[in-house]
């Protein structure tokens, strides 16, 4: 009855509104080993982690931790058991020191009652010692690179002597020789006996610290392997393995002129170097992981932020796009990922929101007319099919779906040609998403070059009618034309996880 | 077209609580119901209405601007230097006073919408560099003694009718400021910013332009105020508009305001300042003194306020 795992999962179940996230998926751990969660997004891989680390107490299934069952119930409660979780988006204070982050509400006191800063940079100073950092204890946070940043989690982790560590996608935002610090460390918390659950997508990583894999496919728990006796390619397989559903549905539209292009923009670390062009009565779709810089590719393209140097040809002629005002003006549409915080503002009718992008159509001579307006949002709002009793409802109340149809009236009234649709489908039950489809597709039957960001392999592959890789700012993969009918999704997530490269451009 | 049921709604409730109050005070003091002191209490409000109505412009996109009472101050010795020291064309000083609020409102916008300051410290910054240039320029002195002409519009009344012009430039700037927001699309981007600026942004419409004129639209009805204040005063004093600003902010908060931006009307606004000043005038005639007035006027505001967090509490988006 010897057990060797320090935590084993069960049938670990969450619902979240419409969604189950994670449906009977069972996870353990050894100490002394990297176990390595792997999935597509959204598959579950930080949802499990969550419930592991108290983030997300509202979970069905068992937690064996130590040999005894457990709930958990808080991060506290789970962190005093020896669970540390290091979230992508880290949780540091920026405005206190290196040794204050660290003892953050548990700073040693002194007799008196006040926090002795000798006994606390002294500690804060031996962790950071046992990981070999030479970050300085009572440097501020926001002077250390993310890297840093990094290693002063782990640090904190380690001063409550965790048994688990988590980290999520913890090289995204690292470089090279910051990676390389990492990996050291987590070498020496492996001789510590410390286990840690490393989730990530790089598959080349993955190779070359991981022990054993655990890979997730939308919510359901696949397969778990020794690395040692798997190839990066049977991980892309284990990742994807799902049959391409069929509804999909795609409308044959000689493909127009080039309505937008893109020629080698460059911004800061992330976008390096990209180059694209999107036709009229065509769908271009955009795959990668989260942080390839997709969304930061078409906001800059909109306007939304600036690009450091290249060059973006509308409709032939080249453009200097310095705001969205601009963008808008040229014809070009941006349907944000986030749409409840950059698309719609909640506390505003809809009519108000579709009106927003274009306010001349309800002008007349003496200004506004809201009948006018009202009736022409209607008309919109019929059109795609929005549900709701009247266009006075209020934004925040539709559904995700709606909220997102009703996005699209607001654009179609500005009557744009380029239309950029980022994440359209995200958090979108599936008959709102078959909808979202046609709506493209009369787009693109109408002549007007359609961009779709996704996320969602099966997504990208049935809708678009030519496919741009992307990979940590790099176009690493284009499919087009006869390529189109043979690719598979190995393939596409190879370019995705840049484990394989087109040669790129045309 | 929520805006507009939601404008009904606080409208309604700002006006009841108005009539309540007449109601109340008329029957604990007859005197309050004469014309006369009606005209009187429109005359005690011209001044904060005008300036209320600039800053309830920022107040919808989000923003505050604690800087008109001293625009006020700063514009009124202008006024004062040049048509009364320098002896020239009154015309010349008004114009000349409203160039310099429009500067200063301005100044402002460009801090906060290009530099993205806080407006609260943009604003607090041109408060005090305003208020410092008025007493560095008036140097203690109050400056009197202004043609007829330019005192007619703040004394002036229309022919037989009685009708104080001050009054007429009152309700001229409030339905032009109507017109504005309700029938413009500068009306609409700007509830539109204080709604969610990052879509509104993301709508392309360019905000920044928006906010900035936003802030020089304050600048400039504190200094239309201030053309009335002297004139009406005959006197130009560098302290004057002291604590405006807080009486025209709990005029906006009293009118149904949304200090989170993107909803309140300006008519509230126009509703919310005569509540203000009829508070103070019927404890006047309550004999009721200037130390315990403050503590009701306080008590009225946040009692406003309170109404206006009930009313947007469920899913205010940041």
């Amino acid at each position: 009855m010897a057990n060797d795992y320090i935590v084993e999962m069960e049938d670990i179940t969450v619902k979240f509104p419409g969604v189950l996230a994670l449906d009977q998926v069972r996870f353990n751990a050894k100490p002394g080993e990297v176990h390595v969660l792997l999935g597509e997004n959204g598959a579950g891989k930080s949802t499990i982690m969550k419930v592991l680390a108290g983030v997300n107490t509202s979970y069905e299934g068992r937690i064996v931790y130590k040999g005894e069952e457990i709930a958990a119930r808080s991060v506290e409660e789970q962190r005093e058991r020896g669970v540390s979780i290091i979230f992508q988006e880290m949780n540091l204070l920026k405005n206190l020191t290196v040794a204050e982050n660290i003892f953050l509400g548990r700073q040693p006191l002194a007799r008196t009652g006040i926090i002795d800063w000798k006994k606390m940079n002294l500690d804060a100073r031996s962790l950071l010692d046992a990981i070999q950092s030479d970050i300085s204890e009572k440097a501020m946070v926001s002077s250390l690179s993310v890297g840093q940043m990094q290693m002063v989690e782990i640090a904190k982790a380690l001063s409550f002597k965790s048994n688990i560590i988590i980290m999520d996608e913890p090289t995204s935002a690292l470089t090279e020789k910051e990676v390389q610090a990492l990996f050291n460390i987590i070498k020496q918390l492996k001789k510590d006996n410390v286990a840690i659950v490393y989730i990530s997508h790089r598959l080349e990583e993955i190779m070359k610290i991981g022990d054993r894999l655990t890979v997730l496919r939308d919510g359901k728990y696949i397969a778990t392997v020794n690395v040692a006796d798997i190839t990066m390619d049977q991980m892309v397989s284990l990742m994807v393995g799902r049959e391409m559903t069929d509804y999909y549905p795609k409308v044959n539209v000689p493909p127009g002129d080039t309505l937008l292009e893109i020629k080698n923009v460059k911004q800061g670390r992330l976008l390096k170097d990209l180059s694209f062009y999107a036709r009229g009565g065509e769908i271009t779709g955009f795959y990668g992981l989260m942080g390839a810089g997709r969304t930061e590719l078409m906001r800059v393209v909109f306007g939304a932020d600036p690009y450091d140097s290249g060059e973006i040809y509308i409709k032939g002629k080249k453009e200097n796009i310095k705001n969205c005002e601009q963008a808008k003006r040229l014809g070009l549409a941006l349907l944000t990922e986030d749409r409840k915080n950059q698309g719609l503002i909640l506390e505003f009718d809809l009519s108000s929101n579709i009106s927003l992008s274009n306010l001349d159509t309800a002008m007349t001579a003496f200004g506004l007319n809201a009948a006018k307006e009202y009736e022409k949002n209607q008309r919109l709002a019929d059109s795609m099919n929005v549900k709701t009793p009247s266009l006075k409802q209020k934004a925040k109340n539709l559904s995700g779906g709606n909220q997102q149809k009703v996005v699209i009236c607001k654009w179609l009234n500005a009557d744009a040609d380029i239309v950029i649709f980022d994440e359209p489908t995200r958090g979108i039950d599936v008959g709102a998403k078959a909808e979202i489809y046609k709506i493209m597709n009369g787009l693109k039957e109408q002549g007007k070059a359609v961009i779709m960001v996704s996320s969602e392999l099966a997504e990208c592959m049935g809708v678009s009618d030519r496919i741009y890789v992307m990979h940590e700012g790099e176009m690493t993969g284009i499919i087009e034309g006869q390529d189109m009918k043979h690719m598979t999704e190995e393939l596409i997530v190879g370019f995705a996880t840049g484990i394989q490269k087109s040669k790129g451009g045309e | 077209m929520k805006n507009i049921k939601k404008i009904n709604l606080s409208n309604m409730t700002s006006v009841i609580a108005l009539l309540v109050l007449c109601v109340a005070i008329s029957i604990a003091e007859p005197a309050f119901r004469t014309v006369g002191n009606m005209i009187n209490i429109l005359q005690q409000v011209t001044v904060i209405a005008v300036i209320a109505l600039g800053i309830n412009v920022v107040i919808f996109t989000g923003g505050i601007d604690i800087s008109v009472g001293s625009v006020v101050g700063f514009t009124g010795i202008i006024m004062g230097k040049i048509i009364v020291e320098k002896g020239l064309f009154p015309v010349l000083g008004v114009a000349a006073a409203l160039s310099i609020g429009i500067l200063c409102g301005t100044f402002n916008g460009i801090m906060i919408a290009k530099f993205k300051l806080q407006p609260m410290i943009a604003t607090l910054a041109m408060m005090s560099m305003a208020r410092g240039a008025a007493l560095t320029l008036a140097d203690g002195q109050t400056i009197t003694g202004y043609s007829d002409g330019f005192r007619w519009i703040g004394v002036g009344v229309i022919g037989s009718t009685q009708i104080p012009v001050q009054i007429l430039f009152m309700i001229l700037f409030y339905i032009l400021a109507y017109y504005l927001m309700r029938y413009r699309k500068f009306g609409r981007y700007i509830y539109s910013i204080g709604g969610n600026e990052e879509a509104t942004r993301l709508s392309g419409i360019n905000v920044d332009k928006y906010k900035m004129l936003a802030y020089t639209i304050s600048g400039f009805c504190s200094a239309v105020a201030s053309v009335i204040l002297v004139a009406k005063l005959n006197s130009a004093q560098s302290t004057a508009g002291e604590n405006y600003e807080m009486d025209a902010i709990a005029s906006c908060v009293i009118g149904g305001t949304s200090l989170l931006g993107g909803f309140g009307s300006v008519w509230g606004t126009f509703v919310g300042a005569v509540i203000m000043i009829v508070i103070r005038n019927g404890l006047n005639l309550l004999n009721v003194s200037s130390n315990l007035q403050k503590l009701v006027i306080g008590v009225v505001i946040l009692l406003a306020v309170l109404a206006d967090s009930i009313r947007h509490r469920p899913g205010k988006v940041k």
